[in-house]
């Protein structure tokens, strides 16, 4: 019963680093590159929901909706500012541009709304369903999280696979000069793709601060970095690869934390990452490209 | 040989690293004599040894990302090997070398080669890997040292070392010392780093940076990174030319590590982070990838930077997101650059050349 009640809580964990991951694959595979400053978008989207909910007592709902709007925005205004005239700059330059705008969207932050942790109200009230007797409890946010991942995944399969625009994104991931070519917007293709990962990482904060009530400035920078790792976990470009990373790591990381060692789980978890690594050097769903002599 | 090396060299290849070595030596006199004329600030002056560890950080981290062209993600985590080890072999040898120098050297010397160690195993599995997916296992090296540092105790007493992991089980003898407490880190420990001692180090890197880049095995590199497919089809062993680049780079980083320590009482292995690296890739790819006197340089603008920013306050590190983020636009777009071009005559006339 403890391996279950380990095991739900890993993939809820898992599901909001997959929500996150989803941000970075997508980002990658269609602009190549690492959008560092993804996990800063969470935690933006996190305090825009807070401070909805707790100062203007608006529905949890709605201020997750409007988080998710301001995010969106957000990420496509960072896209326009600071990457795109960067689209031919090598792919460094690209990266310390994002790096960059990490630092600057975690100090804006802290200018705003200071460094002192803030109690985040969970967005459904911290009740939970009693199993077996009562012996399993699992609270309303872990199925909430587990739920919206589930959602979130089935939703974007179907956008990416069967609309336009998806095709769109998809010729871009391809070939981008081929997608110019056959007349599709190259530049407003990238930017839909970094708003629909923007918005979805403002969802994953407030899911994240639901799950885990203290909200920093800093708070987006590790399971940002850990999201990212998923991404390449699963294959970076992939997005079931995403999916399967996140929750994968999500349950390693619980796992190895109940099992292990609280103090070593992190360094666990990268671990295993590096072990898979090593037998599919690609992530578990990634393709591996063919090289060209 | 040295000698010999660079008279080979192109002309303009030797007056770019007699530049080099000649802005260090200059900026060093400059700053003796500032520091002995009471010219410096005290802060200043106390950032003097960490700026020295973070060029030679630099400019190890350049061999790999600008000469070999891998991208590192967790070169604090060799940092942390060596401060680590330097500062545990210069107290266990407080006692046999009583000559502070001398205990320096020889821990950054050991430092440097427990990093190697540590650079060595990492690279077995790193090098098989490409592109990102080396990026990110280097990124996760790094947290998984810190990690395993946070959880380490090392003691010593009458008996030997101790050592143990997550908690402290090395039952030491009266009289003992526990020098690495795990997730307190190491303290009490001896100012020995000087800024003299910074300053060799960084020469003595230097040297041995110029030296490899300009040698068949720097010539490897080079080829590697510009095209590994026609590096391996003329019969260069790719993996030995990274592991060699990859260990010097850890080896030197290592070194670093140790000056570093030694000019704090405390250290912690949450100092040497994901953020450090990345501080230190910072200083790399706006320095320039390739040019070590770019990241010199770098380095020392973007620590004392946040420094003179102080007047501003809270807004200092937003200032410094800005600068870097404009810094990134202004050197890697094309119209942006030709707008600051035709701004700066002379800067077209060379181009022109």
């Amino acid at each position: 019963m403890i391996f279950l009640n380990f095991l739900i809580s890993g993939i809820s964990l898992g599901s909001i680093y997959a929500i996150i991951a989803l941000g970075y694959t997508m980002v990658y595979g269609i602009a190549k590159m690492l959008n560092f400053a993804h996990g800063d978008v969470i935690m933006v989207g996190a305090y825009v929901c807070f401070y909805a909910v707790s100062r203007y007592g608006l529905n949890p709902f709605a201020g997750v909706a409007l988080a998710m709007l301001v995010c969106t925005v957000l990420g496509m205004v960072v896209e326009r500012l600071a990457y795109k005239p960067l689209r031919q700059a090598p792919s460094l330059a690209v990266l310390i541009t994002a790096i960059g705008m990490s630092y600057f969207l975690q100090n804006t932050a802290l200018l705003l709304w200071s460094s002192n942790p803030k109690v985040f109200p969970s967005i459904i009230g911290r009740g939970a369903f009693k199993l077996f007797d009562g012996r399993l409890s699992v609270s309303h946010v872990t199925v909430l999280t587990i739920a919206s991942c589930v959602v979130i995944m089935a939703v974007l399969s179907l956008f990416i696979g069967k609309t336009r625009l998806g095709k769109a994104m998809r010729a871009c991931s391809e070939d981008k000069g081929a997608a110019q070519l056959m007349g599709i917007n190259v530049n407003a293709t990238i930017s839909l793709t970094f708003a629909i990962g923007s918005g979805l990482a403002a969802i994953a904060g407030a899911l994240l601060c639901s799950a885990y009530p203290t909200l920093m400035p800093t708070t987006g920078a590790l399971p940002g970095i850990k999201a990212f790792t998923a991404a390449v976990f699963g294959g970076i470009g992939s997005i079931p690869g995403a999916f399967l990373g996140g929750i994968m790591l999500g349950v390693i990381e619980i796992f190895a934390k109940a099992y292990i060692s609280s103090q070593l789980s992190d360094a666990v978890v990268f671990a295993v990452l590096i072990i898979v690594l090593l037998v599919k050097p690609a992530g578990l769903l990634g393709r591996m490209t063919q090289e060209k002599v | 040989m040295t000698m010999r090396r660079l008279i080979n060299l192109k002309r303009v290849e030797a007056r770019r690293i007699y530049l080099t070595y000649a802005v260090v030596i200059v900026a060093y006199a400059v700053c003796q004599v500032m520091s002995s004329t009471k010219f410096l600030s005290s802060s200043m002056r106390g950032m003097l040894v960490p700026i020295c560890a973070y060029m030679v950080m630099a400019v190890s981290l350049n061999l790999v990302v600008g000469v070999l062209g891998e991208l590192s993600l967790g070169h604090a985590g060799f940092m942390s090997v060596g401060a680590f080890s330097g500062v545990a072999a210069a107290i266990i040898m407080q006692k046999t070398i009583t000559y502070a120098p001398l205990r320096l050297a020889v821990a950054m010397i050991i430092a440097a080669i427990f990093a190697a160690i540590a650079g060595f195993l990492i690279g077995i599995p790193v090098l098989r890997l490409k592109g990102d997916y080396l990026a990110i296992v280097t990124l996760a090296f790094g947290e998984i040292i810190k990690s395993v540092l946070n959880n380490f105790y090392l003691g010593m007493d009458s008996g030997g070392l101790h050592f143990s992991m997550l908690t402290d089980t090395t039952r030491l003898l009266k009289g003992g010392r526990l020098i690495i407490r795990g997730p307190m880190g190491i303290s009490g420990i001896q100012k020995i780093a000087t800024f003299p001692a910074g300053f060799i180090l960084l020469m003595i890197s230097l040297m041995i940076v110029f030296n490899l880049v300009n040698s068949r095995s720097g010539r490897a590199f080079m080829a590697i990174r510009d095209d590994r497919i026609a590096a391996e089809s003329i019969g260069l062993d790719i993996t030995k030319y990274k592991m060699m680049a990859f260990v010097m780079s850890a080896a030197l980083a290592g070194a670093a590590g140790a000056l570093f320590a030694m000019n704090y009482s405390t250290i912690v292995a949450n100092k040497f982070d994901f953020n450090t690296s990345i501080l230190i890739l910072v200083f790399v790819v706006l320095g320039g990838q390739g040019n070590m006197l770019g990241s010199i340089i770098a380095a020392a603008a973007l620590t004392i930077l946040p420094e003179k920013l102080r007047q501003f306050s809270e807004y200092r590190m937003l200032l410094y997101a800005v600068i870097l983020i404009v810094t990134m636009l202004a050197t890697n777009n094309a119209e942006i650059k030709e707008f600051l071009g035709r701004l700066n005559p002379f800067r077209r006339k060379e181009e022109a050349e």
